[in-house]
């Protein structure tokens, strides 16, 4: 199941665990991204905390927290190389993997229609 | 600037939109900081080939002396700026900055010997403030504002060729030479030089023909149009000051390392030294040195350092020793790269700092400035 939230993440639920990542709109807006800094595997998250940093040429900007959970994995891909979210933003270029402390609290995000509308 | 007032427009406005540039508000004016291509690859094109910007939001000024002898004028404007303007020669530009009575920088500009009257460039958001200022100190010359122009900065390995396109004559020009062109019939004036760190040209044009020389130039296969977001990174990358950030009332020219710009003849000993505001400073200053200066940071990791990032001895954060003016991520340097004011214990090339971003001391190296090569034709 896809979901989105207004601050332009897209998460992908399996069982507990999110996948979370920027959508091809932030990054199309963010332009040319030049770092990327992720949280760190163990840490807990709070939603709407800071999650992780990404920069381009101009300015720095925050991806927040979609949900309350704890991060499992992140995608090193992205800081070795920040191009790839430019370039696949919804597919390779995944943020982190949270396992969520409710998962019934991803029923209140946005869905992919939601989030189109929100963006048009 | 409060939010009601209307943001001006130059005249290469309508173009900007039609190119599909992303517009902000800059110093009062709705202005491209990026086109299409973006940031990045708007940079790495000028450093190749051939940038176009519009830089319309710039005073340009006429100074003439009422004697009308441009000796009168450079006279005259010496008493505002620290720079030998009676040894620039016709046809001549110089950087100079003017300075107040506390040996501060009130704005940065460049100043043009046009024989019979100076012609001077100031920056946008100064440029009110910069015209009251002569006005009320140069008694002996008529200051005017010229509403009625634009400003072209065409700038890259190619500008060259691009623009000879237009006017053959400007292969024969050098860095720093000034001459009159005619661009499609419009009385044009035309430098060699501009704020990237390349060779290229600063090119005044008739607004009425501004749309017109601009889309000529950008016929040219090697010339795309550049926004203010390279423009500032292309300036960073080549250690160039922006008035407000590294520069400004509270930085003395010594402070900001640019005394390479006051010439022998206004210095202690010379024809005529000192006689500008807050000359007792400077002078003292270019004897005895400053407290602090302005290096060039080079960050060691990949994360960017932004302006107004806190300068640590250590990496604890222990001792605040400086502040950041302007940092990013350098495109041609491919990493981050940054200036700001330390104190003189740590100017040396090499040394190692620490930055704050986000509650961590990242570690930066005291470089040389420029980061990058100037292709400047000298």
């Amino acid at each position: 199941m896809l979901k989105f939230t207004a601050e332009h993440e897209w998460l992908k639920l399996e069982g507990d665990v999110a996948t979370v990542g920027i959508t091809t709109h932030a990054a199309e807006q963010l332009g040319d991204l030049v770092f990327v800094e992720l949280p760190e595997v163990g840490s807990q998250l709070s939603k709407d905390g800071n999650a992780a940093t990404v920069e381009s040429v101009k300015a720095a900007s925050d991806v927040y927290c979609p949900l309350d959970g704890e991060v499992i994995e992140v995608n090193q891909a992205i800081v070795d190389d920040p191009s790839i979210v430019n370039s696949d933003p919804q597919g390779a270029a995944w943020f982190f993997k949270l396992k969520l402390k409710n998962p019934a609290d991803a029923d209140a995000l946005l869905d992919e229609t939601a989030y189109q509308e929100l963006i048009a | 600037m409060d939010d009601q007032t209307p943001l001006k427009k130059t005249p290469l406005h309508a173009l900007h939109l039609s190119l599909g540039a992303k517009m902000v508000p800059f110093a009062g004016y709705d202005m491209p900081v990026q086109y299409p291509a973006g940031v990045l690859k708007e940079h790495l094109h000028t450093r190749a080939a051939a940038g176009l910007f519009d830089v319309s939001h710039m005073g340009q000024v006429i100074v003439k002396a009422k004697s009308g002898s441009c000796e009168d004028a450079a006279r005259a404007l010496e008493s505002l700026v620290p720079v030998d303007i009676l040894g620039l020669k016709p046809g001549r530009q110089r950087y100079g900055f003017f300075t107040d009575e506390n040996g501060g920088i009130l704005d940065d500009l460049m100043i043009t010997n046009r024989g019979d009257h100076l012609f001077v460039v100031v920056n946008a958001a100064c440029k009110e403030a910069d015209v009251a200022h002569m006005k009320a100190h140069l008694s002996g010359c008529d200051v005017t504002l010229l509403e009625d122009r634009a400003l072209l900065a065409l700038q890259g390995p190619r500008a060259a060729s691009a623009l000879a396109g237009l006017w053959p004559e400007v292969t024969a020009m050098k860095f720093m030479d000034v001459r009159d062109a005619s661009l499609l019939d419009a009385a044009c004036i035309i430098s060699r030089s501009g704020y990237s760190g390349e060779d290229g040209f600063e090119i005044s044009v008739p607004s009425a023909q501004a749309e017109q020389i601009a889309k000529a130039l950008l016929e040219h296969p090697d010339c795309q149009p550049i926004g203010l977001g390279a423009r500032d990174s292309l300036r960073l990358e080549a250690g160039l000051c922006l008035y407000g950030n590294d520069i400004d009332t509270t930085t003395s020219p010594i402070e900001a390392s640019l005394e390479w710009a006051i010439q022998k003849a206004r210095r202690m000993g010379g024809e005529r030294a000192g006689g500008f505001p807050g000359a007792d400073r400077i002078l003292d200053e270019l004897t005895n040195g400053t407290s602090r200066r302005r290096v060039g940071l080079k960050p060691e990791g990949k994360a960017p350092v932004r302006g107004h990032s806190k300068l640590f001895a250590d990496g604890e954060g222990g001792t605040e020793i400086g502040e950041v003016t302007s940092g990013g991520f350098g495109p041609s340097v491919e990493g981050p790269v940054a200036m700001g004011y330390v104190p003189t214990d740590y100017v040396a090339p090499g040394k190692q700092i620490f930055a704050e971003v986000r509650g961590k001391y990242l570690p930066v190296t005291v470089s040389a400035l420029p980061f990058i090569t100037p292709t400047y034709k000298r």
